[in-house]
């Protein structure tokens, strides 16, 4: 046993112990945004191209359980800046008093104004309802209730797109939002864990529809050349994610953060995101977006809360969407 | 050897288990109380759970009998695939069952087909029938342990003197396996988390594990999640004292390991129908696994292979462990129950208070693989302590006398005596924690760095980026690994045994 | 030479009595209904049971309060008198080292033993592939190798047909007496004992009297051995 255990050890270090000289940025994330095939290589490699630092990615979880790490590392966190906070996390970070502002001025092409100085947007999607091109489709919760239609959504306890979910519903019925979720149960399937799990379940043909994003179909057409999957276009507008980055007040590389933060929303970076975080980019690309993202569904009203309404408003709502499905 | 290295396990697992409980509560300051929300969740977990348990049990009776009883080609696959559901990572299996059980699996389609309604398996015995798919064939094992261990000269007695087989021997070998068994497929039920909410078709299906979460990720709110916690252990208590307080302990004394039948006739018709139903029950939802997966694994990426030899180190390591810390605790009698312990506590919390406790000495990530090792080595002790613990029983009782009298104490009886006739048991704890530790995702997540990823991990992150095929491919490369470890050391085990 | 000095032993509840000296180099009969405490008595003797008072002595030095694995002593238990995972030589070789770990010389002690026995050439075999017989003579060869003196038979033999056992009784009178040791059989019937016995003691209700001379014992019972003999009948 003691034996294992030193063995153990040895393999642990052996992955550290180089890079001694450069200046090494840690930048926390969710785990598909570091993946192999998800944004974080392109970014890596363009970023020391210019830095003359090592840039790591420590990656864990989703956004929730990115912050919660964040929470309980406090001020001693390794962070130097921490990507992939979604809009609905951003009150409960900033409370945290542990970020710093940004200081970057790059105009952003978000379709709602936003000018936090700590939280930097650096690419955002509209959520919807994601079904099969030649089923049915309804465009209103109403229809969508009124339908026999089933879908399967998100817990907004333990998902982000699940809690984007509820303040859609919450910013477009305001009051009847628990009438709108009794009618709504007979239509959801299950409510599962997080986005994975529901997006799998719709694949696997246990619901007509998931909860997911207006760029969702893009992925199919792009990287499956399958055009069989449509976002669903709601006349009510459709609720917005940002995600955003933020430089970590204690970071011992000010100077590389600050970089970062301005490099994230440069076009080496942003012209990445559509196809490998497949959202679209804060900023549009010089080159365009990729022409998958052409067809997609184009809201006529983009809905968001800002991240204190959102933060003040979602026990209540969480409570009322309970109370509703638990019937 | 009876004495301290028992007691030096059971103390290094209960700080192991409080430590981390301890920080969590620390940490969070305040303990607020549960709200309606909670009691709701604490009501639906008791409930759904003693269900499960319930049927886990009473289905996995007669399996285990029919497996006990009869000899048929393929029976030892069967009997290892018994380990499969449980060692799956939990949404794999959950889309297994659904290929089977969902809107658009087989039986629904057998029901279209000739007519009839379909049947939605989401809801309260949805949650049921996930519990029952991952515990039954669990309880199978521990179940068919219990039977292996009548010896076969009792069974040939019996039959000689025509007594009824079932109420002098089968009866009271479930007097004394079942309680325990019960309990432990029942503290299981207790910290689900997925199957619950994903089988239970919506927040009405809420359980405990479910408010930890939410309290430990979406509000920060670790006292909460402490006393959530605290109420885990509490049930899991109450489980283990009546499990303690239903068990009855056997004396069949022992046997001289001949192989011989143990039932002169016995009624085949009804264990052929039992066994095919069992086997179905577990290959169709395996299969569907297996299906999917198979056009997954040319697409899989590079870095899989790295995670599946991390995973494969991890479970090695795990196995070792777990043997390790409930080999000395099986010994002794006493402290057994702390063994018990890591049943009740959410992984989540565990691996929160483990992070809370390391981080300010060292970089969190660096411990990714050794701590996801000890804490799976933690996860494994109770079935490792429950097979383990009557078996050393067994073997003091039959033959501890005799070891005496020769002057075997000590090391040299654990190696002359314990060891050898524990080698079909450790085999099967080896393998079991083994498998467990391969599939594990819930202690890696708050720790991985980019480099630490394990294969169930790749496994969400691929199902986390659209990468359905690949994720599927992914899944069955693990389920393969799982099953073939466990095969290895539970085939291991069995080698020799039976001269 | 084994002296039993105002011996008392407890157990669950049952209250054995015995001041008893027992000759060496000889078998000795301890005879007496069910229940009458033949084997707590051969318990306390072999130490896994505590006497409440008195000692046990052997050869004059006091081993009451000696661990069961360092007394002088060799016992056989009615059945469980092998190891079923152990070959029969690894069995026998319990008897010279508990750690197995023998050196060329004593195996050679375990192959004669198992001559001396019967089974020469059966070392390689497990207990289980071995028949009710055999396995007796496999316990024998195991005492017979021990450096124990003392050997108490807790009728190992009484699974056995009549036949079988008085083979296996006159076995244990030729070797076992023949290589010196003391032997304390328990037996429930008065043939056995007077087939290889030369005294013995009778136990009733918890008392041991004796010991008496086997064959005018058996010759003229006292009052208690004929109400046995009776109820035997």
């Amino acid at each position: 046993m003691i034996r294992s255990l030193g063995y153990v050890a040895g393999l642990c270090f052996c992955a550290t112990g180089a890079a001694a000289q450069t200046p090494v940025l840690t930048i926390y994330t969710y785990d598909s945004f570091a993946a192999e095939w998800g944004p974080g290589p392109a970014v890596e490699k363009a970023f020391e191209a210019v830095c003359g630092c090592d840039l790591q990615f420590v990656s864990t979880g989703d956004g929730a359980a990115l912050l919660a790490r964040v929470q309980l590392e406090g001020a001693r966190t390794d962070a130097d800046v921490v990507l992939g906070l979604d809009t609905n996390l951003v009150a409960r970070a900033r409370a945290t008093g542990l970020f710093a502002p940004h200081g970057v001025t790059t105009t952003l092409n978000l379709p709602v104004a936003w000018d936090d100085p700590v939280f930097l947007p650096f690419d955002w999607g509209y959520f919807a309802f994601v079904g099969n091109a030649d089923a049915p489709q309804v465009h209103s919760f109403k229809e969508l209730a009124a339908s026999d239609i089933k879908v399967v959504i998100e817990d907004p306890r333990s998902s982000t797109p699940g809690l984007g979910l509820l303040l859609w519903v919450k910013e477009v019925y305001g009051d009847q939002a628990a009438q709108i979720w009794a009618d709504l149960a007979d239509n959801i399937v299950t409510v599962t864990p997080g986005w994975d799990e529901a997006y799998g379940l719709f694949l696997n043909g246990e619901a007509d529809a998931v909860l997911s994003y207006t760029t969702s179909p893009a992925y199919h057409l792009i990287a499956e050349n399958d055009a069989s999957k449509v976002a669903w276009s709601f006349d009510e507008g459709h609720y917005m994610q940002v995600e955003v980055a933020a430089k970590v007040a204690g970071t011992d590389q000010p100077a590389l953060a600050d970089q970062f933060m301005a490099f994230l929303v440069s076009d080496g970076v942003q012209s990445v995101i559509p196809e490998t975080n497949w959202m679209y980019p804060a900023v549009t690309p010089v080159a365009g977006l990729p022409d998958g993202f052409s067809g997609l569904v184009q809201p006529e009203q983009s809905l968001i809360l800002s991240p204190d309404d959102a933060a003040a408003m979602a026990p209540a709502a969480i409570e009322e969407w309970r109370a509703a499905l638990s019937r | 050897m009876r004495g301290w290295p028992g007691a030096v396990a059971a103390a290094a697992v209960a700080v192991l288990l409080f430590g981390p409980l301890l920080a969590v509560m620390a940490r969070g300051g305040s303990m607020p109380g549960l709200t309606s929300a909670d009691w709701a969740a604490v009501r639906f977990t008791v409930s759904q759970a003693l269900v499960s348990a319930v049927f886990s049990l009473g289905l996995a009776v007669p399996v285990a009998r029919a497996l006990a009883r009869q000899r048929f080609k393929g029976r030892g696959l069967l009997v290892t695939l018994l380990g499969a559901p449980f060692i799956l990572p939990v949404i794999v299996a959950v889309f297994g069952l659904l290929a089977v059980f969902g809107r658009g699996g087989v039986v629904n389609n057998l029901l279209a087909a000739v007519g009839l309604p379909t049947l939605s398996i989401y809801g309260f015995w949805g949650v049921v029938l996930g519990h029952v798919f991952f515990n039954m064939p669990l309880a199978t094992r521990f179940l068919l342990q219990g039977w292996l261990a009548i010896p076969a000269e009792r069974f040939r007695l019996a039959e000689s003197l025509r007594l009824p087989v079932f109420r002098v021997l089968e009866w009271p070998m479930l007097r004394s396996v079942g309680p325990g068994v019960f309990m432990v497929v029942f503290a299981l039920c207790l910290t689900s988390f997925a199957v619950a909410l994903t089988l239970g078709g919506g927040p009405g299906a809420t359980t405990v594990e479910l408010a930890i979460y939410q309290a430990m990720r979406f509000d920060f709110d670790l006292g909460k999640a402490a006393v959530l916690s605290l109420v885990q252990v509490g049930l899991t208590g109450m489980a283990a004292a009546a499990a303690g307080v239903l068990t009855v302990p056997e004396g069949f004394g022992a046997g001289l390991d001949r192989t011989v039948p143990r039932w002169g006739r016995s009624s085949r018709g009804l264990d052929v129908i039992v066994i095919a139903l069992a086997a179905l029950f577990l290959i169709l939802p395996l299969g569907a696994v297996v299906v999917r997966g198979l056009s997954g694994l040319t697409g899989l990426p590079a870095s899989v292979g790295w995670a599946a030899l991390r995973s494969l180190m991890v479970a090695l390591l795990a196995a070792g462990l777990t043997v390790a810390l409930a080999l000395p605790m099986a010994l002794r009698s006493r402290g057994r129950w702390i063994g018990l312990l890591p049943l009740a506590l959410s992984p989540l919390v565990l691996g929160t208070g483990v992070f809370l406790i390391a981080q300010p000495l060292v970089n969190p990530t660096r411990l990714a693989l050794p701590v996801t090792v000890v804490l799976n080595a933690l996860l494994c002790l109770p079935f490792a302590i429950r097979v383990l613990g009557p078996a050393v029983d067994g073997i003091e009782a039959g033959y501890g006398r005799l070891a005496t009298s020769v002057g075997l104490t000590g090391w040299g009886r654990l190696r002359v005596l314990l060891l050898p006739r524990l080698r079909r048991q450790i085999g099967f704890v080896a393998g079991l924690a083994a498998a467990l530790s391969m599939g594990d995702l819930g202690v890696i997540t708050l720790f991985a760095g980019q480099d630490h990823a394990t294969l169930p991990l790749v496994m969400y992150r691929l199902m986390g980026s659209y990468r359905t095929e690949a994720a599927s491919g992914a899944a069955l490369l693990l389920l393969a690994l799982s099953l073939a470890l466990f095969w290895v050391f539970d085939r291991g085990g069995r080698v020799d045994v039976d001269a | 030479m084994l002296t039993l000095e105002k011996v008392r032993v407890s157990q669950d509840g049952f209250d054995m009595a015995a001041d008893l000296v027992l000759g060496a180099g000889q078998i000795t009969a301890l005879i007496g209904p069910s229940g009458a405490g033949k084997s707590t008595l051969l318990a306390a003797v072999a130490g896994f049971v505590q006497v409440a008072s008195g000692r046990v002595l052997w050869d004059g030095s006091d081993i009451t309060d000696l661990p069961p694995g360092n007394r002088p002593v060799s016992i056989l238990f009615q059945d469980n008198n092998l190891f079923p995972h152990l070959t029969v030589s690894q069995n026998v070789g319990l008897g010279l080292r508990p750690s197995l770990r023998l050196s060329t010389d004593e195996k050679g002690r375990v192959e004669a033993a198992l001559g001396r026995v019967g089974l020469a050439g059966f070392g390689g075999r497990k207990p289980g592939q071995l028949s009710g017989g055999q396995a007796s003579r496999a316990a024998l060869a195991r005492v017979l190798v021990a450096n124990r003196p003392l050997v108490l038979l807790d009728e190992p033999f009484a699974a056995l047909g009549p036949g079988l056992r008085e083979e296996m009784l006159d076995l244990v009178r030729d070797i076992l007496i023949g290589a010196g040791k003391t032997v304390i059989l328990v037996t429930h019937d008065p043939g056995d004992a007077r087939r290889v016995a030369a005294e013995t003691v009778l136990i009733w209700e918890g008392r041991a009297e004796g010991p008496y001379q086997t064959g005018p014992l058996f010759d003229d019972p006292p009052e208690a051995l004929k109400t046995y003999l009776g109820q035997g009948r």
